[in-house]
C-alpha cells in the first residue's frame, strides 16, 4: 500500500495537504499542541524560540488577507524568517512554471512553504517535487482542501463544546466550492462527531454529499434543528459559473442566516465563519455580531493551529 | 539495586529549608511533570503567597531540531507577575542541566525576576551546563543507563524510582 504522502517513514507529519487520510492522533497531536501555543499568544511576549534560523516561504497564488496574515504571524511567533510571496503578480506572469518557482526558491534555503492554489491538488504536486527536509503546507487548493482552517474550525469547537461524541453539527450554503466544507467534513468524522448535516440548494450541494456519511436538507429550518455547530460557507461569486443561484437576495431568504433561523438550533449553539463574510447574503449582522458568534475567536484560534502544524512538521525528520 | 531515599522525607526536608526564605515577593514554578507535582506540595506546605505557577519547557527545549516536538506539550501558566518577583524554580530531578537553562529562557519571557534559586528534590550530578541548585533533597548516584524519575500515585504520594533510560 502507498503510504500517504502527508507522513514520513515513522507515520508522522511530514506535509499538511489535506484532513482526509490524517490519523485521528495526528488531529489530536496537532489540537493539543495547539492549545500549549495559545498559552505563548496571551503573554506579553509572544514569541518561542523553535523555529530560529528556519525560513518560511508564503507562496500565494491567490489573494488572501486572513490567512496570509495568520500564518506569517504563526512563523513569526516561531521565530522563523518569513518571506512573502504574492505570485499571482510575479513570476507566474512572466510565465515561470510553478516548479520552477518552487526550485528557485528551494535554492534560497526554503525550510517551508505554506501554498495557496486556485489549482486543486496544487501542493500536492509541489510536496512529491520538494527535497526530502522541505516542508509543505496547504493553505487552500480550488475547491479540494483547506486544512488548517478545518484544524482551527475543530479547535474553536472544542474549546467551546468540549468534546465532539455527542455533538450535532450543519454546515451551511456554498459547500460545492467549499474546500473548507470537506475539510470541516473530514475532520467532523475522524474525531467522532456522530451527526453532520450539509444545508443547501441543490445547486450548491456537489452530487452524491452523502457519501462524505453526512445528511442533506435543503431546507434551512429542518436542518437548523437542535444542532449544536453551525458553520456558515461563504456564497463564493468568484467560483460560480453559470446560472447556479437567482440572486444573492433570494439566497439570503432561504439560506442566510438570521436570528429566527438560528433559534431553531439549540439555545447554547455556535455560529462559525471562515471569512471573509458577506453580510446580508449568507449572514446577518446581528448573528456575526450577536453573542453565539464565535467568528473572531475562530481567526485568534488561527494563529496558534498554525503555529503547532509548522512546529510538529519541521521537527519530524 | 541502588536504595533510593524517601521522596517524602526528601520533601519534607526542602520544606524545613525553605521555610525562613519565604516572603512577600516569593513566587514559586514547578516544571511538569515531576516538578510540577514536588511545587503543588512546596507551594502548598510553604504557604507561599503568589499563586502557583507551572511550566512546560517543550516549545524551549535545545534538542528540537534532533527530536522535535514532544507530544501532548503542557500548557505554561504563569499567574502572577514575574518582575521583581523572589522566584523559587522546582524540579525533581537535576541532571545536566538543560531543562534548567531551557526553563530561565522562558521565564524571562514573562519578565525580570528579582532573583531565581533552583530547588531539586534529587541531583544525581552530569551536569553539561554551569548550573547548579541552591536547595537540594539529596544527591543521587544513578547507574548508567538509567533515569531517575518521580512518580505520584493515587493518593498523591511521592516516590523516587529508576527505569532505563529510553533516550541513552
Amino acid at each position: 500500500m502507498q503510504r500517504d504522502p502527508q507522513l514520513n517513514a515513522n507515520g508522522e507529519l511530514q506535509h499538511l495537504l489535506s484532513i482526509e487520510g490524517l490519523p485521528r492522533e495526528i488531529l489530536l497531536q496537532i489540537l493539543d499542541t495547539a492549545e500549549s501555543f495559545a498559552g505563548v499568544t496571551e503573554r506579553e511576549v509572544k514569541k518561542v524560540p523553535l523555529l530560529r534560523g528556519k525560513s518560511v516561504f508564503n507562496l500565494f497564488f491567490e489573494p488572501s488577507t486572513r490567512t496570509r496574515t495568520t500564518f506569517e504571524i504563526a512563523a513569526k511567533r516561531l521565530s522563523a524568517d518569513v518571506i512573502n510571496l504574492n505570485v499571482s503578480v510575479s513570476s507566474q506572469s512572466k510565465g515561470e512554471s510553478l516548479l520552477d518557482t518552487v526550485d528557485n526558491l528551494s535554492a534560497m534555503h526554503a525550510d517551508m512553504f505554506v501554498v495557496r492554489h486556485g489549482e486543486s491538488g496544487a501542493p500536492h504536486f509541489i510536496a512529491r517535487h520538494v527535497a526530502p527536509d522541505i516542508h509543505v503546507i496547504n493553505a487552500g487548493d480550488g475547491r479540494h482542501s483547506h486544512p488548517t482552517q478545518g484544524l482551527l474550525d475543530m479547535y474553536t469547537i472544542r474549546h467551546y463544546k468540549k468534546d465532539f461524541s455527542s455533538l450535532r453539527v450543519a454546515i451551511v450554503g456554498d459547500v460545492l466550492h467549499s474546500r473548507v466544507a470537506r475539510s470541516q467534513i473530514h475532520a467532523f468524522t475522524t474525531l467522532g462527531c456522530p451527526e453532520i448535516r450539509v444545508i443547501g440548494p441543490k445547486t450548491l450541494l456537489p452530487a452524491h454529499v452523502e457519501q462524505l456519511g453526512v445528511h442533506v436538507y435543503h431546507d434551512m429550518r429542518q436542518g437548523l434543528k437542535d444542532v449544536d455547530v453551525v458553520t456558515m460557507l461563504r456564497l463564493q461569486n468568484e467560483r460560480m459559473q453559470g446560472a447556479l443561484l437567482p440572486s444573492a437576495q433570494e439566497f439570503y431568504k432561504y439560506y442566510g442566516l438570521t436570528q429566527d433561523k438560528l433559534a431553531l438550533a439549540k439555545p447554547d449553539a455556535i455560529v462559525l465563519h471562515p471569512g471573509p463574510m458577506n453580510r446580508g447574503v449568507e449572514i446577518d449582522s446581528s448573528v456575526a455580531d450577536g453573542k453565539q458568534s464565535v467568528i473572531l475567536p475562530q481567526v485568534t484560534f488561527g494563529i496558534a493551529i498554525r503555529m503547532a502544524v509548522m512546529s510538529i512538521m519541521a521537527g519530524n525528520k | 539495586m541502588t536504595k533510593l531515599p524517601d521522596a517524602e522525607a526528601l520533601c519534607q526536608q526542602l520544606v524545613r529549608e525553605l521555610k525562613p526564605r519565604i516572603g512577600p515577593k516569593t513566587a514559586m514554578v514547578g516544571l511538569y511533570t515531576g516538578g510540577a507535582w514536588l511545587a503543588e506540595r512546596l507551594h502548598q506546605e510553604l504557604r507561599v503567597e503568589k499563586p502557583l505557577g507551572l511550566m512546560d519547557i517543550a516549545f524551549y527545549r535545545d534538542d528540537y531540531a534532533a527530536r522535535g516536538l514532544k507530544h501532548d506539550p503542557k500548557r505554561t501558566t504563569i499567574p502572577f507577575d514575574v518582575n521583581g518577583a523572589e522566584l523559587l524554580l522546582v524540579d525533581d530531578v537535576l541532571y545536566s542541566g538543560r531543562t534548567v537553562r531551557a526553563a530561565m529562557n522562558e521565564l524571562f519571557d514573562y519578565g525580570r525576576p528579582a532573583s531565581v534559586s533552583l530547588v531539586v528534590l534529587a541531583d544525581r550530578g552530569g551536569r553539561q551546563l554551569p548550573i547548579c541548585a541552591q536547595h537540594v533533597g539529596a544527591k543521587v548516584e544513578v547507574p548508567e543507563g538509567m533515569r531517575l524519575r518521580l512518580k505520584r500515585d493515587a493518593a498523591g504520594k511521592l516516590a523516587l524510582a529508576l527505569e532505563a533510560d529510553r533516550a541513552a
